[in-house]
């Protein structure tokens, strides 16, 4: 089997059967880790690491890259389209569906409920982005000093940013851009 | 052809916006999408949400093909998908040639540090503005409630959150509970 066909047909799979976003995907990466040796899991990690640090959702930036390490410029294109693949043939049923039940009440009634956990969903992702960026149980643990557990940096930081993103209507990538740069000069890396 | 081409740069300005998950791509969703494209109302975007959540494959696409599919078709859904997966190839096919060690850039750590921040709270924004839209009686508070709590402290699938929720709302539109 020629390593193209296999990245097609692991990708496909991998965006057939993960649901529920970027994160759902790394089980599968793991697995083809082990399957192939296209990569080891020290450059998963990294791979991992790079997705997050970069624009584009987590899930396509890690297809894109395990594609690039397994087959070059060709293995990228083809490792992204096969991943996204099902999705669009799912998204496409379930349109022609929602079309043609369109203002039945049993269906509208269903997502009365469904948007509420959509939100709910969102929020708990939210709030998980917020754990991870703002608070910091690890040095807490170490130190034992309460203070230890905020970032307070970065919640001043979101302060001004709630404040500003409420008063000036500006576009999204103005606040990103700025904050970008905050933290380069505040090093809010701590590097 | 011009609007095909105007929903696939649309959704490659999106794709270079999003940092994280698909969640991170809704506020950039309801500025370019819903505010100045009227392309969808913010509803809509959430109930594509809802579905891309519980359907297979990563949340960004399956939104991206949602808005294209309901604007201009099948090739719509083509091109939007292709506009939100073209950053992604471009941006770390240069990294993963050039760059390995991008990640412990330190110009990088303290820039995405930065950008988290701020991810943080475009979230809450969108958030905000969902719950209004979304929670708008009492059985759509415990829903939102349960699944938050759920989600935050089980590891189940989103797959049982969504399908828990489309079944409380038919039941309690059946049951003539709140009628709107």
């Amino acid at each position: 089997m020629s390593v193209l066909f296999e990245l097609f047909w692991r990708f496909f799979q991998t965006g057939l059967f993960a649901v529920g976003g970027g994160l759902a995907t790394l089980p599968f990466l793991n697995e083809i880790s082990e399957a192939t040796g296209w990569y080891t899991k020290p450059q998963l990690a990294d791979m991992i690491a790079i997705s997050e640090s970069t624009p584009g959702p987590i899930g396509v930036n890690m297809s894109t890259y395990v594609g690039y390490h397994a087959a070059g410029i060709p293995g990228a294109l083809l490792a992204t389209f096969s991943l996204a693949l099902p999705s669009v043939l799912i998204i496409f049923l379930v349109y022609g569906f929602l079309e043609r039940f369109k203002g039945n009440q049993t269906v509208d009634a269903a997502f009365y409920g469904l948007r509420a956990a959509s939100v709910g969903l969102i929020a708990a992702a939210g709030i998980g982005v917020v754990n991870l960026t703002l608070l910091s149980p690890a040095a807490w643990k170490a130190s034992g000093a309460l203070t230890d557990l905020f970032n307070w940096k970065g919640l001043l930081l979101a302060a001004v940013l709630l404040l500003a993103t409420r008063k000036l209507k500006w576009h999204p990538i103005v606040f990103l851009a700025a904050s970008a740069v905050i933290g380069i000069v505040f090093h809010f890396g701590g590097v | 052809m011009g609007s095909y081409f105007d929903l696939f740069l649309t959704f490659a300005k999106i794709g270079v916006l999003t940092f994280g998950g698909g969640y991170a791509m809704l506020p950039m969703l309801q500025k370019e999408v819903a505010e100045q494209k009227k392309w969808a109302t913010e509803e809509e975007l959430m109930d594509y949400y809802a579905i891309g959540q519980c359907t297979p494959g990563a949340i960004a696409v399956n939104v991206s093909t949602f808005v294209g599919r309901k604007l201009k078709g099948y090739p719509g859904g083509i091109a939007a998908t292709l506009g939100i997966l073209t950053p992604s190839i471009i941006i770390i096919t240069v990294i993963a040639a050039f760059i390995t060690n991008f990640a412990e850039l330190s110009v990088v750590k303290n820039a995405f540090a930065g950008i988290r921040v701020c991810v943080c709270v475009l979230i809450f924004n969108a958030v905000c503005r969902l719950f209004r839209k979304s929670v708008v009686d009492l059985p759509t508070l415990l829903i939102f409630l349960t699944v938050c709590l759920a989600s935050l402290f089980t590891s189940l699938s989103p797959v049982i959150f969504v399908l828990f929720a489309l079944i409380c709302g038919i039941l309690i539109k059946k049951l003539g509970g709140t009628s709107k």
